[in-house]
C-alpha cells in the first residue's frame, strides 16, 4: 500500500515541477495558446486555396464589335481583371513582370471567321503557378459561353452538360475541410515538438542523470512528462474545436464524444513520438530537426491535409500509411463532413491506438535502458 | 582591419566545426532538404492520377456506353462500381471508395438526340474541395471531348469559338515544376532560420555565449561569424535541391544561375538575419526553436507557397513585405521557369537586401546591448 502511496507522490511532485516549467516558460505557452490561434486566424482569414481573381492582358487584334463584346464578357465576369494591350509584345513583357497572370488573344480574323467555320481564341496562361493556371483555364470558359449565349445567331445544339453537386461540402467552402487539419496539425505540433526537447534538454543538462539517483521509476518519469503537454494538447484542440464551431460554423455531423476519443488517441501518438525520440537522440539539436522532418511536415504535407493522397504515387502512399497524420486526418474529415460512418472510424482509430501503444512501450523501454 | 578578418575567419571555421563535426549533426543538415524535396516533388501535388468514380447508368443507351468507354479510356477515370439503385450513391461516397458519382437519367440518350442540352448529375466528394474540383474539371474535359464527336456524328451547329489553351513556362501544366522551385527558398529558410537560433542558444545555454563576449571580438565580428557560416550552409542545402530538381526531376532550368544565386545570397541574408533576431530574444535552446518556428511559420504558409498570394486579404498581402520567402519563391520560380533577369528581379531584390540590412544590423546591436 505505502509502495502505491510513494509512487504517486512521487509522480505528482515530478507532474508539478514540470507544469511549472511549462507554465513558467513563455515559448511554452506560446505554442499551446497563441500557436493554435494564429492558425485559426490565418487558415480562417489569411489564406484560402480558391483563385478568386486573375488579371489578364487583352490583345485584340481583330478591334471589332464582337471581338470587343468578348472583352465585354471578361470585364464583367467577377474572376478576371482585364488590362489592355495594343500589341502581343506589350503583353508578353507584362507576362514577364508578372504584371498579369494570363493572355487572352483574338486573332485578326475572328469577326470574319466566327461567322463561317468558328474562331478560335486564344488564352496563354503563366504556367509557372500550375495550379492557379489550371483555374483560370476554367475560368475562361465561363465568360466565353456567357458571350456566347448571348449569341442570337447561336442555335442551340443538344450536348451534355455537367451538372456537379459537391457532397458534405455544398457551400465549397475550403474551411470546411481545412478545420479537421488544422486540429491534427496543431496537436502534432503541441504533442511532439514541445515534447521532443524535454527528456533531451534533461540529458544536456545532467538533470535525468540527477533524477537517476532518486527512487523514482522510468515509468514515473515518462507519466509525468507526459501530463502537463496532454493538457496543452487539448487545449489547443478545445481552441481549434471552438473557433471551427462559432467562427467557421463548420457542421460537426459525428458524434462529440468520438471527436473527443479520436483526438485524444492522436495527440497520444503525437506525445508518443516527441517523447521517443526525445528519449533517443539525447541532443536538443538533433531531437527538434528529427521532429519537425518526423511529424510537423508529414502533417501538413503528406497527411491529405492539403494534397490529395490520391495523386500521390503509390511509393509515396505506401509512406504515408506509416504516418499517423494520415489517419487522423482521415478520421477528423470523416467525423466533421461525413458523420458516424462506422467501418472508416474503427479501422483509423484502431491503427492510431495501435501506434499509440506501440509508441509507448518502446519510449518505455528505451528509458529503462539508459537507466541502467 | 586584417586583424578582424582573421578573427572572423577563426569564428566561421569554429562555427562550422560545431555543427559539421558531428556526423549526426551533418546528416540532420543534408538529409531532410534532400528528402523532403523528393517527397514533396511526388506528393505535393494538385494533379489527381486517378479519380475513382462510380456510376448509376439508368439509360444503358449507346450514347451512355459510349460516354462511359471515353471516361474508363482517359486512363484517368477508374471505374470502381457499378450501381443499381440511387440509395447505393450514398455508401459509395461516405465510404471514399468513388470520388464522383455519375448519374445518367433514363432519356439522357433520348433527349440528346432531340438536340437539347442534356445535364449529366455528377456528385462529387467534398471534403477535401480542391480535389473535387480538379477531378471535375478532368470531367469537364471528357465530356467536352464527347459533345464535339456527338456533334460530328449526328450533326448540330458547332461552337461558335474555340478556345484554344496554351501555358507558357510550363506547357504541361505540371504542378512538380511549381513545387520543386519553390521548395528551394521554403526549404532553406526553415533550415538556416533554426539553425542560426539555435547555434546563439546553444552558446548561451552553455554559457560559451559569455565567454565570447569577453574576447576582442566586436559584436558586428561575431555576428558576422555566426551569419557566414549558416548562409554557406543555405547555399548548400539550396544547391543540393537544386541538384535533385535538375538530375532527378528534370525540370529545365531557363535562366541564370548567376541571378539565381544573388537572389539566393540576399535572400539567406534575410533568413539569417531573422534567426539571428529571434536568438536575441530566446533564453534557451527550446526557445529559440520554438519561437524561430512560430515566426517561420505565416512566413511559410503566407508566401504563396501552398495557397495563390494574391487571394489574401489585403492587409495581409501588405503586411508580408516584410516576409523574405515571398520574394525568395517569387526569384526562383521566376528565374527558374520564366528565365527571369535582374531587371525584372529588382522588386524582389530590394526589399530582400533590405530586410537583410535591418535584421542582420539589428542582431549586431543587440550583441553589443548585452555587452554594456
Amino acid at each position: 500500500m505505502g509502495n502505491w502511496q510513494a509512487k504517486w507522490r512521487r509522480i505528482w511532485a515530478l507532474t508539478r515541477k514540470e507544469s511549472r516549467q511549462v507554465l513558467r516558460d513563455p515559448s511554452s505557452v506560446a505554442i499551446g495558446i497563441v500557436f493554435p490561434l494564429m492558425m485559426i486566424l490565418l487558415f480562417g482569414y489569411g489564406i484560402s486555396l480558391d483563385v478568386t481573381r486573375v488579371t489578364v492582358a487583352v490583345v485584340d487584334n481583330d478591334a471589332s464589335s464582337d471581338s470587343a463584346a468578348l472583352v465585354g464578357a471578361f470585364r464583367l465576369s467577377p474572376n478576371f481583371v482585364v488590362r489592355t494591350t495594343r500589341s502581343m509584345s506589350e503583353a508578353t513583357g507584362l507576362m514577364l513582370d508578372r504584371q498579369v497572370d494570363g493572355i487572352l488573344q483574338i486573332p485578326s480574323d475572328f469577326d470574319r471567321r466566327r461567322h463561317a467555320d468558328g474562331a478560335d481564341v486564344q488564352i496563354i496562361v503563366n504556367g509557372s503557378d500550375a495550379n492557379q493556371a489550371r483555374i483560370m483555364q476554367a475560368y475562361a470558359a465561363g465568360p466565353v459561353a456567357a458571350w456566347s449565349a448571348a449569341d442570337p445567331s447561336v442555335a442551340s445544339s443538344g450536348a451534355v452538360m455537367v451538372v456537379d453537386r459537391l457532397w458534405f461540402n455544398e457551400a465549397d467552402d475550403s474551411h470546411y475541410f481545412l478545420v479537421p487539419g488544422l486540429i491534427v496539425l496543431v496537436m502534432t505540433i503541441i504533442g511532439a515538438f514541445l515534447t521532443a526537447m524535454v527528456v533531451a534538454r534533461e540529458w544536456e543538462r545532467g538533470t535525468l542523470e540527477a533524477l537517476f539517483v532518486t527512487p523514482m521509476r522510468p515509468g514515473e518519469f515518462l507519466v509525468s512528462k507526459f501530463i502537463p503537454y496532454f493538457a496543452l494538447g487539448m487545449i489547443g484542440f478545445a481552441l481549434c474545436f471552438l473557433a471551427g464551431k462559432f467562427l467557421f460554423h463548420v457542421p460537426l455531423r459525428g458524434s462529440m464524444l468520438l471527436l473527443c476519443l479520436a483526438s485524444i488517441v492522436y495527440l497520444v501518438v503525437a506525445l508518443g513520438i516527441g517523447l521517443l525520440v526525445s528519449t533517443l537522440v539525447k541532443s536538443q539539436f538533433l531531437a527538434s530537426q528529427l521532429a519537425m522532418l518526423l511529424t510537423f511536415l508529414p502533417a501538413m504535407m503528406l497527411s491529405g491535409f492539403i494534397y490529395d493522397l490520391r495523386s500521390m504515387p503509390v511509393v509515396i502512399r505506401g509512406i504515408t500509411y506509416a504516418l499517423p497524420a494520415r489517419y487522423a486526418v482521415t478520421l477528423l474529415q470523416t467525423l466533421y463532413l461525413a458523420g458516424d460512418v462506422d467501418g472508416v472510424i474503427w479501422l483509423n482509430t484502431g491503427v492510431l491506438a495501435l501506434m499509440a501503444a506501440l509508441l509507448i512501450l518502446a519510449t518505455r523501454l528505451a528509458t529503462r535502458k539508459r537507466l541502467a | 582591419m586584417r586583424a578582424s578578418l582573421i578573427r572572423i575567419l577563426a569564428l566561421i571555421r569554429k562555427e562550422f566545426l560545431a555543427v559539421l563535426k558531428d556526423p549526426r549533426s551533418r546528416f540532420i543538415i543534408f538529409l531532410p532538404p534532400l528528402l523532403q524535396c523528393l517527397i514533396f516533388g511526388y506528393a505535393a501535388s494538385f494533379d489527381l492520377n486517378t479519380v475513382p468514380y462510380a456510376v448509376l447508368d439508368q439509360d444503358h443507351s449507346a450514347a451512355s456506353v459510349a460516354l462511359l468507354a471515353r471516361l474508363d479510356g482517359s486512363g484517368v477515370f477508374e471505374r470502381r462500381a457499378n450501381l443499381t439503385r440511387a440509395q447505393d450513391i450514398a455508401l459509395s461516397i461516405d465510404s471514399g471508395r468513388a470520388l464522383l458519382v455519375i448519374q445518367i437519367d433514363q432519356d439522357f440518350e433520348r433527349n440528346l438526340l432531340s438536340g437539347r442540352a442534356t445535364p449529366l448529375e455528377v456528385i462529387a466528394d467534398g471534403r477535401n474541395s480542391n480535389t473535387a474540383g480538379t477531378a471535375l474539371g478532368y470531367l469537364g474535359s471528357v465530356v467536352q471531348g464527347f459533345n464535339s464527336d456527338w456533334i460530328d456524328e449526328h450533326g448540330g451547329t458547332p461552337p461558335v469559338v474555340r478556345v484554344v489553351n496554351r501555358a507558357w513556362y510550363n506547357p504541361n501544366l505540371d504542378s512538380r515544376w511549381t513545387m520543386i522551385p519553390s521548395l528551394i527558398g521554403t526549404l532553406t529558410m526553415m533550415g538556416t532560420m533554426m539553425l542560426t537560433a539555435l547555434s546563439v542558444a546553444r552558446e548561451r545555454e552553455q554559457g560559451t555565449f559569455d565567454q565570447l563576449l569577453v574576447t576582442p571580438f566586436r559584436p558586428s565580428e561575431i555576428m558576422a561569424g555566426k551569419a557566414i557560416p549558416n548562409i554557406a550552409i543555405g547555399l548548400g542545402q539550396a544547391t543540393t535541391i537544386l541538384l535533385v530538381a535538375q538530375v532527378w526531376f528534370r525540370i529545365p532550368f531557363a535562366g541564370s544561375f548567376a541571378v539565381l544565386y544573388a537572389g539566393l545570397c540576399l535572400f539567406l541574408m534575410a533568413a539569417v538575419g531573422l534567426g539571428l533576431f529571434v536568438s536575441s530574444i530566446a533564453k534557451t535552446m527550446q526557445q529559440a526553436m520554438l519561437y524561430a518556428f512560430l515566426l517561420a511559420m505565416p512566413f511559410v504558409l503566407l508566401s504563396g507557397f501552398t495557397t495563390p498570394f494574391s487571394s489574401m486579404p489585403d492587409v495581409l498581402q501588405t503586411a508580408m513585405v516584410i516576409n523574405p520567402l515571398r520574394y525568395a519563391l517569387d526569384i526562383t520560380k521566376r528565374v527558374y521557369l520564366e528565365g527571369a533577369g535582374f531587371d525584372n528581379l529588382l522588386s524582389d531584390f530590394i526589399p530582400l537586401f533590405a530586410i537583410g540590412l535591418l535584421t542582420l544590423s539589428g542582431a549586431a546591436w543587440l550583441f553589443r546591448k548585452r555587452l554594456t
